[in-house]
């Protein structure tokens, strides 16, 4: 099949000219597009991660007073959830490689698609306008009666969540549909990649959880302009009923974030092990059990917040559950390690990183589901670098290792192996350094959210200061190496791992219509014999 | 065993204060060695593994292992038994904190945007820092006047968050003499980390002569006000700026606007401030910061609180 060179044109090529992107129903071309955006959005929330940092180098007021500390908190939050990591993984590369995987020409609802960016990008900026007007300080949780009492820039904060929501909505009913309709003959769900099962679960997640992030969003924006009581207190209302529509969404929300990245890892590993996955079918059907179980299991972000007894026991019980399917696909991937032939090119590297880091975001996280344990930690940095370790050094690790792996591909450029490796090297390490200290921070008793803190805790402060200008100097020398691949790098061949999904097959960058002929599948994804 | 002291060590939780905290830090030295014992396993095996069969040839040839039922099985079944393991331990550790004696002494906790107040059953009150016995089980009685907070005391490893419109408790019975941080762990906003207190822990003898003197405040109905309304909380009255601007001179003088008017601050001025915080905001201070206590006072307290701020000179 590497007879597809680059000599015919591509998707790229194919069609000229900006407009030609913008009114493109072509998945890759949108795929494109949300990259574009997301990467962005990714140095805004990035630079407001820097400042954060600083100003919390030392004890007392840094570089800023308490109110803009509590608006960059805010932003870095907002941005980073709501327009990098959820969109990350499934808009860019979900887009991208969803209808090459499973051998169709594009997603279901081309249009649809289409349509997601475009309501995606009218959230994104309504969101950053709110930085030109009053701006917003709630945190990126909108806890009512503060978010009710605070500055009116919140109403447009929410409104443009509520639109982003919308689009995420819009991206999982087509990836459910491109997924049930579009595969190519003989590609049965026990043969399509675990990527795609992991996006296909995810989008379960979106088309059931983000409604009722909407309409948690709307009762919020009614109770602020038409003052009716829902939330406030002080209006008849319930301050703790917002928590809990707010983490029914925000809990799978977690897993819409996490999944696909796990989906990535799956590929990467195979492909630079040369070796089947170990256990297809428990981490297909790991990735359901997690999505269904993670519809119950809010309650664990509200241990201490006055919701019963009972209720908290039974939501510990539930969470714990969720450990099992975790670890399960921890193990698979290590056991595909296994007498594999493995190759330690950067997407490897970054796959690699992604299990150490997940593992100790993994164990933290069976801490915080112990309600007793929890009490302590609840609210304090042990929380900010649990989740760090699972949303950074996990979503963010197998972006960047599917970014590199799927470079040549989507680009139809190499990239240069040792830039990228130093890339690594520093996201790598200056996560550690930046959030380890973090769980020690927590341990101590240091609140999340504080501008400022008592002097015990200003060493450990001080490493996680440094530590993340590591990550951003990593992030800034991948990014380089990423645009220098684009436009100088050497042409890349159609398969250069030694791929064995779908979109191996055909050239890179792939053509307008992704197959020349119809594949037809007779075996399954990873077929290293 | 030199690792379990190990552990201990890098727990790095703070003092161990109650018999609460001292269970809750066995439960976590046990989890941070499973946890140490899993990454080693997990991380050991995955360096291992890619060290040992690093690529050596381009043509590589792997075998093909697609499942191993026993193994699976084995690698859900004992994460699944450890796992409700250490679910039953945080219960147990749980029902524990939420068990509260009943000779426990009541103290009643008011949170509000940065300041916490304690009400003693005699009526005696203090802000930002309350006074306990040793050895007597004690049980807070929290409600908030804004937004939600949070009463947190780590030498504890107890937590509650403060809620408008109804009481959550929290009880503890201190083991240890001395001084404890007390914080507020639920973002309530600009001065969310200045939200500190102090938990004095004394002796039952020593606590009960504290309790029965009462600290007669000076300035009559209107340092009352200032206290009791949490004007303490945003205005000092030595002069320096806390979230607002100090009480000390502030009669009788030009204060600059944020639009850059000037206004005399008279009586008029004054009861504006207090009743209709946003239509004037000081310079240099948050505008929207400040309740409005439209309602909430009484003629005769407005006068009140006014004398008492014309009086600091
Ligand atoms: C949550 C913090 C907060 C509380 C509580 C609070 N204030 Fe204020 N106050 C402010 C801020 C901030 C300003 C300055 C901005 C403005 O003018 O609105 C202010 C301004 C004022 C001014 C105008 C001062 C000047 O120099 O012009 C007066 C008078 C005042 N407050 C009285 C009160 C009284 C009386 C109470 C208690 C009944 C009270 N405040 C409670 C935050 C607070
Ligand atoms: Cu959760
Ligand atoms: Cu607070």
């Amino acid at each position: 099949m590497a007879a597809h060179v680059q000599t015919g044109k591509n998707y790229i090529n194919e069609f000229a000219g900006l407009k030609s992107w913008l009114c493109s129903l072509d998945h890759k071309r949108i795929g494109v597009m949300y990259a574009i955006a997301v990467g962005i959005f990714f140095l805004v929330g990035g630079i407001f991660a820097l400042l954060l940092r600083t100003e919390l180098f030392s004890a007392g007021p840094t570089i800023m007073g308490a109110n803009t500390y509590n608006q960059v908190m805010t932003y870095h939050g907002a941005v980073m959830v709501f327009m990098v990591i959820i969109p990350g993984i499934p808009a860019v590369l979900g887009n991208f490689f969803l209808p090459l995987h499973i051998g169709a020409k594009d997603v279901a609802f081309p249009r649809l698609n289409l349509l997601s960016w475009y309501v995606f990008m009218a959230g994104s900026i309504l969101a950053i306008s709110t930085l030109f007007t009053s701006k917003i300080d709630t945190g990126w949780t909108f806890y009512t009666p503060y978010s009710i009492r605070t500055s009116t820039a919140t109403v447009t904060m929410v409104v443009a969540a509520f639109i982003m929501g919308i689009s995420s909505i819009l991206t999982g009913l087509n990836f459910i549909a491109t997924t049930h309709t579009l595969r190519a003959p003989g590609m049965t769900m026990g043969r399509i990649p675990l990527f795609v099962w992991a996006l296909y679960s995810t989008s379960i997640l979106q088309v059931l959880a983000t409604p009722v992030l909407g309409i948690t969003l709307l009762l919020l924006v009614a109770e602020r302009t038409l003052g009716i009581g829902i939330f406030d207190a002080a209006l008849g209302g319930d301050p703790v009923l917002f928590q809990h529509f707010f983490w029914f969404y925000s809990h799978p929300a977690v897993y819409i974030m996490i999944l696909p990245a796990m989906g990535i890892i799956s590929e990467v590993i195979t492909t630079f092990s040369r070796k089947t996955i170990f256990g297809y079918t428990a981490i297909a059907y790991s990735s359901l059990g997690i999505a269904a179980v993670s519809f119950f299991v809010w309650g664990h972000h509200m241990y201490v917040s006055g919701q019963s007894e009972i209720a908290n026991v039974i939501f510990s019980a539930l969470t714990i559950l969720v450990g099992v399917p975790t670890a399960i696909k921890m193990f698979n991937w290590t056991a595909t390690l296994y007498r594999g032939s493995i190759q330690f090119t950067t997407p490897m590297l970054y796959a690699l990183g992604f299990l150490f880091l997940f593992a100790i975001g993994g164990v933290t996280g069976i801490m915080l589901a112990l309600i007793g344990l929890d009490v302590h930690f609840h609210d304090t940095y042990f929380v900010v670098a649990h989740f760090h370790y699972v949303m950074v050094g996990g979503v963010l690790m197998a972006l960047m290792s599917g970014m590199f792996y799927w470079l040549p591909k989507m680009s139809g450029k190499m990239y240069q192996e040792s830039w990228a490796r130093i890339s690594f090297v520093f996201t790598f390490i200056g996560f550690n350094v930046t959030f380890f200290p973090q769980f020690i921070l927590g341990s101590m008793g240091m609140p999340r959210r504080y501008f400022d803190y008592l002097p015990m805790y200003e060493s450990l402060n001080r490493i996680s200061t440094i530590g993340s200008y590591m990550i951003g100097f990593g992030f800034v020398v991948g990014l380089i190496t990423v645009i220098r691949a684009i436009y100088s790098g050497p042409p890349a061949p159609a398969n250069p791992w030694g791929g064995k999904t779908l979109e191996w097959t055909v050239a890179s960058p792939p053509p307008h219509h992704n197959f020349d002929v119809e594949p037809v599948i007779t075996a399954g994804p990873y077929e290293y014999r | 065993m030199w690792w379990l002291s190990l552990a201990k060590a890098s727990s790095f939780a703070p003092t161990q204060a109650t018999k609460i905290a001292a269970e809750w830090d066995s439960l976590y030295q046990f989890l941070l060695v499973s946890s140490l014992v899993a990454c080693a396993l997990l991380i050991g095996g995955m360096i291992y593994f890619v060290t040992k069969y690093r690529r050596k040839t381009n043509h590589d040839k792997t075998p093909y292992i697609s499942h191993n039922s026993m193994l699976e099985f084995i690698w859900s079944f004992v994460p699944l038994v450890l796992f409700l393991m250490m679910f039953v331990w945080g219960w147990s550790l749980y029902y524990d904190m939420r068990t509260v004696p009943s000779n426990a002494k009541e103290v009643h906790v008011y949170g509000q945007q940065w300041l916490w107040q304690f009400e003693y059953k005699n009526g005696k009150k203090l802000n930002n820092e309350f006074v306990v016995p040793v050895g007597v089980p004690v049980k807070l009685i929290m409600t908030s006047k804004d937004v939600l907070h949070s009463f947190y005391v780590p030498s504890f490893r107890i937590k509650q968050d403060v809620i408008p419109g109804r009481y959550t408790d929290l009880w503890f019975q201190a083991e240890k003499l001395g001084e404890f941080h007390v914080f507020c762990t639920e973002y309530c906003g600009l001065d969310h980390s200045k939200m500190l207190a102090k938990l004095k822990v004394v002796p039952l003898e020593e606590y009960e002569t504290w309790l029965a003197t009462t600290t007669e405040l000076t300035g009559g109905p209107g340092a009352q006000i200032y206290n009791d309304k949490g004007c303490v909380a945003c205005h000092s009255l030595d002069g320096s700026p806390k979230v607002g601007p100090s009480f000390k001179g502030a009669f009788g003088k030009n204060s600059m606007m944020d639009d850059g008017t000037e206004v005399k601050v008279d009586e008029n001025y004054l009861r504006e401030s207090i009743v209709n915080p946003n239509v004037k905001t000081v310079k240099g201070f948050p505008k929207a910061v400040m309740p409005s206590f439209q309602g909430q006072l009484s003629e005769e307290d407005l006068t009140a609180i006014i004398e008492f701020i014309k009086n600091q000179k």
